[in-house]
């Protein structure tokens, strides 16, 4: 005869055992945004490291910054690792709170409050971009 | 209705392991993801000070080359070339390879020596090329 394990506890459903258990179903989605920005990153930030140095060489005064972003490439390459850049952190900080922050009250504000801090980042420095860059 | 979570087993604390290269690398990884992502914050400051003004840009420019600056600068590009190595392997190691303990180990070490080859590379052209000027 067939043993279900749940049937070791008795009056307990097997939804009931479902919900302490299993997949929520939305890791997946999450792991290969993670993945997709991870990739992207890659040739953005070797262009973001020459673009530092670039900028580093130069001595990187006011006016030569000013020009950097003026120039279309540069400045649609520093939007794009920017976006790529910030959505990959709040991904990974995610996981790292989720990990470390056991309290469900703290946990839930600590997620919402990162996001909303990575969001205004984002806002912050692509705005920034586009107004040298115009 | 909400229920009592279920007493599952709980995965071995840290303390509780002896030190592997593979769990430094783990740990490493994670630690300098969240060291970069507390760093943008210096990379947000300089465009949106380059955008509102000279003198806020200055302002930054102070900041970037003082010595505490330049510390911060050049551990930041070390914690970015050890997460883009290190994230270079979890994506060999999504796609099936290096998955035997000696090649995560081999890995690791050139992990280590290469992201400090391009930290030192890189401050170096940078500090050359600004002695040219």
């Amino acid at each position: 005869m067939m043993h279900n394990k749940w049937e070791d506890t008795p009056f307990k459903s097997p939804m009931a055992r479902a919900r302490g258990h299993g997949s929520s179903h939305s890791g997946v989605h999450h792991w290969i945004r993670q993945k997709i920005t991870a990739a992207a990153n890659i040739p953005l930030t070797l262009w973001a490291v020459w673009a530092a140095l670039t900028l580093g060489a130069a001595g990187a005064d006011h006016a030569y910054v000013v020009g950097f972003f003026m120039n279309p490439v540069n400045a649609i390459m520093m939007v794009l690792f920017l976006l790529s850049v910030f959505y990959h952190a709040a991904l990974g900080l995610q996981v790292v709170i989720e990990d470390y922050v056991h309290h469900e009250t703290v946990k839930m504000f600590s997620l919402v409050g990162m996001q909303l801090a990575i969001f205004m980042l984002t806002v912050a420095s692509v705005f920034s971009v586009l107004k040298l860059a115009i | 209705m909400p229920t009592k979570p279920l007493e599952r087993p709980l995965s071995p604390h840290l303390q509780v392991w002896k030190w592997t290269l593979t769990m430094a690398m783990s740990i490493l990884h994670r630690a300098s993801g969240i060291a970069l992502s507390v760093g943008t914050l210096m990379l947000v400051w300089m465009l949106v000070s380059a955008a509102t003004s000279p003198d806020a840009y200055e302002c930054f420019k102070s900041f970037a080359t003082s010595a505490i600056g330049q510390i911060m600068l050049f551990g930041w590009t070390g914690a970015l070339f050890f997460h883009l190595c290190s994230g270079f392997r979890h994506l060999l190691m999504d796609a099936g390879y290096l998955l035997t303990i000696p090649q995560a180990e081999r890995a690791a070490k050139i992990i280590f020596i290469v992201s400090i080859a391009l930290t030192l590379a890189v401050w170096g052209m940078l500090k050359t090329f600004q002695g040219d000027m």
